[in-house]
């Protein structure tokens, strides 16, 4: 299959551009490029992200906010980051700002407290977001605006929820909502109708559906696709990134990775002819900077091998193998596996689950991913591991039975109607799944809970919950909630009962990800077991020029971690094959320390 | 005429439902409420959340809150005089006040 390459595309580009897809295939590299195109041709183009863990400012070299701030050297191209946590405290501040000195200190840490719930975080970023897209007088001064949007599940969470609250407001009846008094709200539905309206603008909103050439990332971009259809977001188009294809034969390695790719894209040919397709080449080293950004249109070709520089000394990593012997030792407890999108945690996640019912643990592997691969990883079953999964539709759906059967069993119909009513604001799935997430947690008492969490912003929203949440309910002296939820923080700062390993691969943007989220981590009193570094090239043997390239590149990373950042480190080296089912994995999860003489 | 004034303690929705824990009181509460508007009783709704300004304005409730902190709320008046002060009413006191509003129950 041939397909043009994707700065070919550039007519199609609409005045609002989405990049989304699996965590990891290229959004921020590809929307800053396309961004970077489009200033570059004359255009005043607003580069926005929506990712809580964004790595915007690590691309384009500059400390971004939450209003449009320009980038140096780059034209008419301004970008923004629509920070969760940011945008809460904003909100937070807009309300609590004008009562201070009028109300007593202990009403104001009141509200303070009643606006710190994951609610108001996910509120507040969802009205920047909306107001960019659906008040016009946002947007105005900007030809094209571009989203770099956040892992998959988010961003179809954020488009969801304009229609869910859309819908919301039209049926709700009461008095109040997460978002404010519903009286003073007619203004904040507009926006978030003409927001919904301009999503399903064929002529306005294009869809960039990214993927790598991997069988996994094509199923989420396909189902990304499926669902964003549902929603009305109809215009869509899908870039494969990190095409790659052998300069030389005879070279195992880079004939695998590009069969792989080929029969990826062969396996996926129904989803492929059913939108327009482009390519982005595979490029020998991380995107950073304007250079970069601009190499990814061009088409290059000769691979020159850098060398040179200081002589190569590999940093000490230790091996999977000896990482799940001491895994393994207290019997239980909860391991979790932390890091960007796209990194591996949920295949590791499940090797080190399979390895440790291999030495006759009793296991429970569990995903909070909303993407959730774990049973695909997974395929065929292994004794003495079960696998579950925190579906956000069916936890959401069991809490509001269990809230109707508690709280509202004795409530007369009236009550329970506005019962009922609240339950389907959009908050209720976010408090669902994080009671899913304790209970998951809690299983770990009795024996070894293995859970992939999902991409880092996501995590950290659901640790800050445990935090605002444990303050909230220390207030409530008649608390009903059950033990898991009132014990979740100790267990998760216990080092004996919860080990997070930190995973990336070796390259910038994850490396850094998982630093910050260890410096996140160290904050809230948890300190992580140790890191692991996926996928790496280290010691390949090929000869293939751009893959030599790539594994020159790596080297600055793994030393990165070895030598500063982690407390004990592995490395899984390069496959050519995504391990699927148990034997695979367990022969990712036996993968010895690089050749000891090395060292 | 009868008037209800409710001081809300900062909550996202009148049942409770998106906080942590769902207190059964609350939801029953908002739906005397619905019942006594209906019975002609004027019943306003504060949430300190969405309506700081009201706690300030009533000399009581500002001064409720300086002496008792967030343990004032909810904050509950009938013609202007404290009926309940910290929580929502029972069973019981629901009754009572429907017959006290002449609402039939």
């Amino acid at each position: 299959m041939i397909f043009p390459p994707f700065a070919e595309r550039q007519a199609a580009w609409t005045r609002y551009l989405f990049f989304t897809g699996k965590g990891g295939v290229g959004k921020t590299s590809l929307s800053c490029a396309t961004a970077l195109r489009l200033a570059e041709s004359g255009r005043r183009v607003l580069l926005v992200s929506t990712d809580p863990a964004s790595n915007l400012d690590e691309v384009l070299g500059v400390s971004l906010s939450n209003t449009p701030t320009a980038v140096p050297g780059m034209g008419g191209l301004a970008a923004l980051n629509i920070d969760p946590e940011a945008a809460a405290r904003a909100y937070r501040e807009r309300v609590i700002g004008p009562m201070r000195g009028i109300l007593p200190e202990a009403a104001l840490r009141s509200m303070e407290e009643g606006l710190s719930g994951s609610c108001t975080v996910e509120i507040a970023a969802f009205d920047e977001f909306t107001g960019l897209i659906g008040n016009p007088e946002v947007g105005k001064s900007f030809g094209h605006i571009v989203f770099d949007t956040a892992p998959t599940g988010h961003t179809l969470r954020l488009m969801s929820l304009a229609k869910a609250w859309d819908q919301f407001l039209d049926e709700n009846t009461s008095g109040a909502s997460c978002l404010g008094p519903l009286a003073g709200l007619e203004k904040q539905r507009a926006i978030y109708s003409a927001a919904v309206e301009t999503l399903a603008d064929k002529n306005l909103t294009t869809l960039v559906l990214v993927s790598r050439p991997q069988a996994a990332s094509l199923r989420e971009a396909q189902r990304t696709s499926r669902e964003l259809r549902a929603l009305g977001v109809a215009n869509q188009m899908l870039v494969i990134n990190g095409v790659f294809e052998a300069s030389r034969s005879g070279d195992a390695l880079a004939a695998a990775l590009q069969r792989r790719g080929e029969t990826a894209l062969e396996n996926a040919s129904g989803f492929l002819g059913s939108l327009p397709v482009s390519t982005v080449a595979l490029r020998p080293r991380n995107i950073l900077g304007i250079e970069g950004l601009r190499s990814i249109f061009e088409v290059t070709g000769g691979f020159e091998i850098l060398g040179g520089g200081e002589p190569w000394r590999p940093p000490e990593f230790g091996g999977m193998d000896d990482l799940i012997a001491d895994l393994s030792a207290p019997g239980r407890g909860v391991i979790m596996t932390m890091g960007k999108g796209g990194v591996g945690k949920t295949t590791i996640a499940a090797a080190i689950a399979v390895a440790l019912a291999e030495r006759g643990h009793s296991v429970h592997l569990s995903t909070t991913d909303p993407a959730a691969h774990v049973a695909e990883a997974l395929s065929g079953e292994v004794p003495g591991l079960t696998i579950g999964r925190i579906d956000p539709v069916a936890e959401t759906e069991a809490y509001r039975q269990h809230v109707l059967s508690t709280a509202g069993a004795t409530m007369d119909e009236a009550s329970r109607a506005l019962l009922e009513e609240d339950l389907r604001s959009p908050c209720t799935e976010e408090i669902a799944v994080f009671r899913a997430f304790a209970r998951e947690v809690a299983k770990g008492k009795d024996k070894f809970v293995v859970l992939d969490t999902a991409p880092t912003g996501h995590t950290l929203l659901l640790l800050d919950a445990t935090e605002s949440y444990q303050r909230e309910l220390n207030r409530q002296a008649r608390s009903t909630q059950p033990e898991e939820v009132l014990r979740l923080l100790d267990r998760l700062r216990d080092p004996e009962f919860t080990r997070i390993l930190l995973v990336a691969l070796p390259e910038a943007t994850p490396v850094h990800e998982a630093a910050a989220l260890q410096d996140d981590l160290r904050r809230a009193q948890i300190e992580p077991f140790g890191w692991i570094i996926n996928q790496s090239l280290f010691e390949s043997g090929s000869g293939d020029p751009l893959l030599r390239q790539r594994e020159e590149a790596e080297h600055r990373y793994l030393r990165e971690v070895a030598g500063h950042l982690a407390k004990r480190a592995a490395l899984i080296r390069w496959q050519a094959d995504e391990p699927v089912g148990a034997p695979a994995l367990l022969a990712l999860a036996r993968q010895a320390s690089p050749a000891p003489s090395l060292f | 005429m009868k008037t209800i004034q409710v001081y809300d303690p900062p909550m996202c929705c009148s049942t409770g439902v998106c906080g942590p824990d769902v207190d059964p009181d609350l939801a029953q509460f908002s739906a005397l409420l619905n019942r006594l508007v209906a019975g002609g009783i004027a019943v306003e709704r504060y949430g300190l959340g969405q309506q700081p300004m009201a706690f300030v304005q009533n000399p009581q409730v500002k001064a409720l809150l300086e002496s008792d902190a967030a343990e004032a709320l909810p904050l509950i008046f009938w013609d202007g005089e404290v009926v309940l002060k910290g929580r929502y009413p029972d069973a019981a006191e629901r009754v009572r006040w429907l017959q006290a509003a002449g609402v039939a129950t």
